[in-house]
């Protein structure tokens, strides 16, 4: 079925079988930040910003992106370097598999949330799993990255 | 110290945040075969007759291969140094298999549905047999998991496979009966752990291409290129010089990614074909066909006078391989020699282990090697011990545990005898008590809501490296302008020792952490070390590192005073120039590199390999606080402090996460993970659907701090992390537990429906 | 992993309903469950084109649209207001936002999931469903009849000054519930259901007049406990769920006495 949808402000049109994940084709269009950690929609690892929205790109039809806008990592870079920032002086980033999903659900956390307290961060970004740093690392990141958006923006 | 004990950023770090593509299955050439496996639905089985007739010939189809097609010579896929204590046991594909999940046929194809489709056409003739699936009874039983004559052992290890025993061994020191018989209190209790599974959010995958000189080069997300490029020559049956191994970046492995596991399926199939073929394990495969960590009975006895001082250990561990030995024979050894370690002034150690074979799926490598379930069980035994006493478990432990005043002495239970080299073990739990502010909250407060709070505690060690048998090399260039290539063997995980090892370098060189760049591992390039495992990358690739930057400097400062027209006595090295020690003269160290390029002058490199006869171990002191619901049984962390002594902390925040991470790690272990398996042997719980790791919301506050001793035999004194973080968390937990419920949990996971129903009995 | 020959943005419920009468074609919800499947269908339908994705408000009900995801509902602000907040209690829990942004309320209804909180909390509330050729029905009679062709198109929710609470066991965050439980009062209606027995959620009417005794939530608990099967999963033995189902009932109940969710 021929679609087009935007992936981080470019059109893309383009044949693709029906029941293509929208992470295999965002995939084999270049955008290899989005990975695949599981079968079972339990990871958070694929997470993409699907119209604003984040979902799990593993679980959503590519025919079901079809008009729709998609931001991926690749799109977000200023934002991904400035989160990521903290997180590499925390250390926290680790073996990085699960940065993409974990920043792109920052993102839209930021977006959705107006200053989320600490348990309200763990809410939003439960869906997002991490084996290497035990999560306190990525949460005095986001704690210490949020400050800092609020400060600016003063 | 300028670099070293600094929090810097991580070389790579900026790549990942930023979602770059560098790991295998974002490298990966176009156009590669997809490889995949028929794997076998039995437990136990003899393939009577395989057709591929009908798949070969399927469109998109490169190839199908059977155990006719692969090599039939035995090696092992456990990464360990040659002459590997693994039996050599397994066959890229065999007519016996002795696991569901054991591969039967490998399929190559141009994509994933041709690929799906040929492995439904193969037609697989079994002779099903039955399976032996409980480890207790499988030492002589009449079921062989390897009845087969070319089994063979490099090394001895105890091995029998006609008695189904992939290892055993008997060790004592002093006489423990005796011992045993002079003893006030003797606690004797089974303690029982399950497998686990690493979870690493990267699965297991590789690719590989025949290169310009007609070798063999695999890609692959490993802890262990160098063994991946031996191992692979043998079951290949191929010289070594005809591979290649390559390690990009790796998301986590935690000891799964030291066995080869996906690499032996697309080197055969490019070997073959000559055409790149990768192939990626899904999430479910990566359960289902991995490595989880092994299964345990340990049964303990421990004895100790009327004034609480320990005077014989004995364990006597079952150990369950699985199907093939990969790191069962090693793995089981730190069960007692790390746990029984700790309690240094014992006078009789015993120590038993079985290594038994069964038709589950194999164990091998995950953090801490062993060594967790040991302390699960002795530390739940001292205890018990504390209890029976009447003793404060932290006081009992001050005055049986080692600590810096035993410096020195020897370490009989230990896995080589050594002297303890640093320790300030007693530091790390006088100042974990305070954290979590033990004397208040001992052993037990009742809260409202029916909920109660309890503390527990633990103490733990592990080793830094194998003493005597790791070996680690480096080599440092220095380059045009003065900066430096450092080039490692060793594996960066994601644990950062790429960055560890350019701090160690840039101090020992006195310059700038930038002024140092890094890149590993690929073993054309790379100098020889035995990879990532054993927590021996910060101890022993570090010290490599020191030894090569001591040779470097010489050179610099032989080179600088000879251009100045100068002895190499006469002149000094400041990282940045070359100076007369009695003079003005100098001599920048841009200009003695960019010297070093011609060729009237001497280029400047060394390389120095290290090993240590010791391995040092670092220490950790771990109290958690709990709370228990006591109408549902579930346990909430609210706090876990915990202490660590690895000697200088080269990187405070690395380190700070290595400890947060490996003790969520043991919280998983503690409270829900579990590899679960049917009667016949098939897991069930293979995706995270099922196996449940901890979430950001399952773990409260966790609290690292350091208490550090000083290890002169470490770079810049400095010992190993990266596995004794894991170590504390299990038996402190069910210390806490215990302290809540008044009953004692000796078998994990404690899941909540254990406590409930438990509490439901008298204690 | 699924598969499709052809993928279809229905014009029409009626074309949806057509489509949807042949048993190799489904109607697509978040497609989360479907994908861990491996079913071979021929047309997958999309009804994200037919305005069913909005929770419309009035004075009277919710209605949503069959299209709406878990997190649209968990997060209305009308919804919020009423039922002590229940609903988004009942739905923050599962797994994680981006998943809450794929799941729609008509695919986790329509296929009665055992472990489903939706439904559980949804029962207490006496909703309803509307279908598109069967009318409406009560959802605690939906949630009994086996999947069929017709299409459920909006949940309703009365606006009725009923208390209620949502109780669930997990054995870790994200984990499916090992036992589920929400409770609502309206007068001296009480409204008892249970979910992830592991079996679908089961609804028991309960009327007691006034403040329950602690005889009447007694009798209330034993009723539940003898009526109400348990099974054994790799979550938790039967007996464990036993014990589960009185804990989680009396907090419920407790929380509505005192005024409010917990």
């Amino acid at each position: 079925m021929i679609i087009n949808l935007w992936i981080n402000d470019k059109e893309f049109m383009d044949d693709v079988a029906p029941d293509k994940m929208l992470l295999d084709y965002l995939r084999s269009k270049g955008f290899f930040s989005v990975k695949r950690g599981c079968e079972t929609s339990n990871c958070g690892m694929c997470t993409v910003l699907l119209d604003g929205k984040p979902v799990l790109s593993c679980s959503t039809l590519t025919v079901r992106a079809n008009g729709k806008h998609i931001a991926t990592l690749e799109g977000l870079q200023a934002e991904a370097l400035e989160i990521g920032g903290f997180m590499a002086d925390e250390g926290a980033e680790q073996c990085g598999f699960c940065n993409p999903g974990f920043i792109m659900n920052v993102i839209a956390m930021k977006r959705e949330l107006k200053d989320p307290g600490e348990d309200q961060i763990k809410k939003y970004l439960m869906g997002n799993l991490c084996r290497c740093s035990g999560y306190m690392g990525q949460l005095r990141a986001i704690k210490k990255y949020l400050a800092a958006e609020k400060e600016g923006a003063k | 110290m300028k670099v070293v004990g600094q929090g810097v950023r991580k070389k790579d770090a900026m790549s990942l945040v930023a979602g770059k593509p560098v790991y295998t299955d974002d490298i990966v050439p176009a156009n590669c075969l997809i490889v995949k496996l028929l794997r076998s639905p039995h437990a136990h089985a003899l393939i009577q007759d395989i057709n591929v007739d009908k798949a070969e010939k399927m469109p998109g189809i490169e190839c199908v291969l059977t155990f006719r097609d692969v090599p039939q010579s035995r090696f092992t896929t456990a990464g360990q140094s040659y002459p590997e204590p693994s039996p050599y046991d397994r066959l890229i594909l065999d007519r016996r298999v002795r696991c569901i999940g054991d591969p039967v046929a490998i399929v190559a194809g141009a994509d994933e549905a041709a690929v799906n489709k040929a492995l439904e056409a193969i037609k697989v003739k079994y002779e099903v047999l039955e399976p032996l699936v409980d480890f207790r009874i499988a030492k002589d039983h009449p079921i062989l998991v390897h009845p087969e004559a070319d089994f063979k052992t490099l090394i001895p290890v105890g091995a029998d496979n006609r008695r189904n025993l992939c290892a055993s061994k008997q060790f004592e020191y002093g006489n423990a009966e005796e011992e045993f018989k002079r003893c006030a209190h003797i606690i004797e209790q089974t303690y029982r752990t399950k497998a686990n599974q690493q979870t690493m959010m990267e699965t297991f995958r590789t690719y590989a291409v025949m290169d310009v000189y007609g070798r063999l080069n695999v890609t692959s997300s490993t802890q262990v290129p160098f063994h991946v490029r031996r191992i692979l020559a043998n079951a290949l049956q191929i010289p070594k010089s005809k591979i290649r191994v390559i390690k990009p970046r790796i998301g986590g492995g935690f000891g799964a990614k030291q066995s080869i596991i996906s690499e032996l399926y697309p080197a055969v199939v490019t070997w073959k074909t000559g055409k790149p073929s990768k192939m990626v394990f899904t999430r479910q495969e990566s359960f289902a066909a991995g490595r989880p960590r092994h299964e345990s009975e340990i049964k303990i006895r421990l004895g100790a006078d009327e004034k609480g001082m320990i005077q014989a250990i004995h364990m006597d561990t079952l150990w369950n391989a699985g199907a093939y030995g990969d790191h069962g024979p090693t793995t089981v050894g730190l069960s007692g020699n790390k746990s029984m370690t700790i309690y240094g002034q014992a006078k009789a150690y015993k120590f038993d282990y079985n290594v038994v074979y069964t038709h589950t799926l194999g164990g091998g490598a995950f953090r801490g090697y062993g060594a967790p379930q040991g302390f699960f069980a002795l530390e739940s035994a001292v205890n018990e011990l504390s209890d029976r006493l009447g003793m404060d478990p932290m006081l009992l432990r001050m005055q049986n545990m080692l600590c810096g005043g035993q410096v020195g002495h020897l370490m009989h239970a230990y896995d080589e005898v050594e002297p303890l080299s640093s320790c300030a073990l007693e530091r790390c739990l006088a100042k974990a008590r305070e954290m979590i502010g033990w004397d208040e909250k001992y052993p037990s407060r009742e809260m409202d809501n029916h909920k109660v709070r309890a503390v527990g505690c633990a103490v733990a060690l592990q080793g830094s490296a194998i003493a005597k048998l790791d070996l680690g090399s480096v080599e440092i260039r220095l380059n045009d302008d003065g900066f430096y290539t450092l080039l490692i063997g060793a594996a960066d995980m994601g644990t950062g020792c790429d960055t560890i090892l350019s701090q160690i370098a840039a101090e020992a060189l006195l310059c700038d952490y930038d002024n140092v760049v890094v890149q590993g591992v690929d073993t054309d390039l790379s100098p020889y070390d035995k990879g990532s495992y054993a927590s021996a990358t910060t101890y022993m690739t570090g010290m490599a590192v020191v030894k090569t930057c001591e040779t470097l400097k010489k050179k610099i400062i032989a080179e600088g005073a000879r251009l100045m027209g100068r002895s190499a006595e006469t002149a000094g090295f400041d990282g940045q120039k070359v100076f007369a020690l009695d003079g003005d003269q100098s001599i920048s160290l841009k200009d003695i590199a960019n010297n070093s390029l011609l060729g009237w002058n001497r280029y400047l490199a060394a390389s120095e390999a290290h090993s240590s006869p010791i391995s040092p171990p670092p220490f950790i002191a771990g109290a958690v606080e709990i709370e228990l619901d006591k109408l549902t049984g579930k346990v909430e962390i609210i706090d876990f402090a915990a202490v660590i002594d690895c000697g200088t902390v080269i990187n405070p925040n690395l380190a700070r996460v290595q400890a947060e991470g490996g003790i969520v790690q043991g919280i998983g272990m503690a409270l829900y993970e579990e590899a679960q398996f049917s009667p016949k042997g098939r897991l069930y719980n293979d995706s995270f659907l099922k196996y449940k790791i901890p979430t950001r919301l399952d773990m409260g506050k966790i609290r690292v701090e350091f208490e550090s001793s000083y290890e002169p035999t470490g770079p810049f004194g400095a010992k190993s992390i990266g596995e004794v973080v894991i170590n504390a968390s299990c038996p402190a937990i069910a210390h806490a537990i215990h302290n809540a419920t008044q009953h004692y949990f000796r078998e994990l996971p404690i899941t909540s429906e254990q406590v409930l129903l438990s509490m439901q009995k008298k204690p | 992993m699924f598969t499709i020959n052809q993928y279809v943005l229905a014009e029409s419920l009626e074309q949806a309903y057509a489509l949807n009468q042949s048993r190799i074609n489904v109607i697509l919800g978040g497609t989360l469950w479907l994908k861990m499947g491996r079913k071979k269908f021929n047309k997958a339908i999309d009804l994200s084109a037919l305005g069913l994705d909005t929770i419309e408000e009035d004075e009277d009900q919710f209605k949503i649209g069959c299209m709406c995801t878990l997190r649209q509902v968990e997060t209305h602000q009308g919804l919020d207001q009423h039922f002590d907040g229940v609903v988004a209690k009942a739905l923050e829990s599962i797994v994680g936002v981006q998943l809450r942004n794929g799941a729609t309320v008509g695919g986790t209804l329509y296929s009665r999931f055992g472990f489903s909180d939706v439904l559980t909390v949804l029962m207490a509330l006496d909703a309803s469903v509307e279908r598109y050729k069967g009318g409406i029905v009560s959802l605690a009679d939906y949630a009994a009849m086996r999947p069929d062709n017709d299409i459920l198109v909006r949940v309703l929710i009365k606006k009725d000054p009923r208390r209620a609470s949502y109780s669930c066991f997990r054995k870790s965050a994200g984990d499916f519930p090992v036992l589920n439980c929400a409770v609502s009062k309206l007068e001296d209606q009480w409204a008892v259901v249970i979910g992830a027995r592991p079996g679908r959620a089961r609804r028991i009417m309960f009327t007691v007049g006034g403040t329950p005794s602690e005889e009447n939530i007694q009798s209330i608990v034993e009723t539940v406990r003898g009526s109400i099967p348990f099974g054994t999963n790799l979550l938790g033995s039967a007996a464990y769920r036993r014990i589960l189902a009185e804990v989680l009932l009396r907090r419920n109940i407790e929380a509505i006495l005192m005024g409010g969710a917990q």
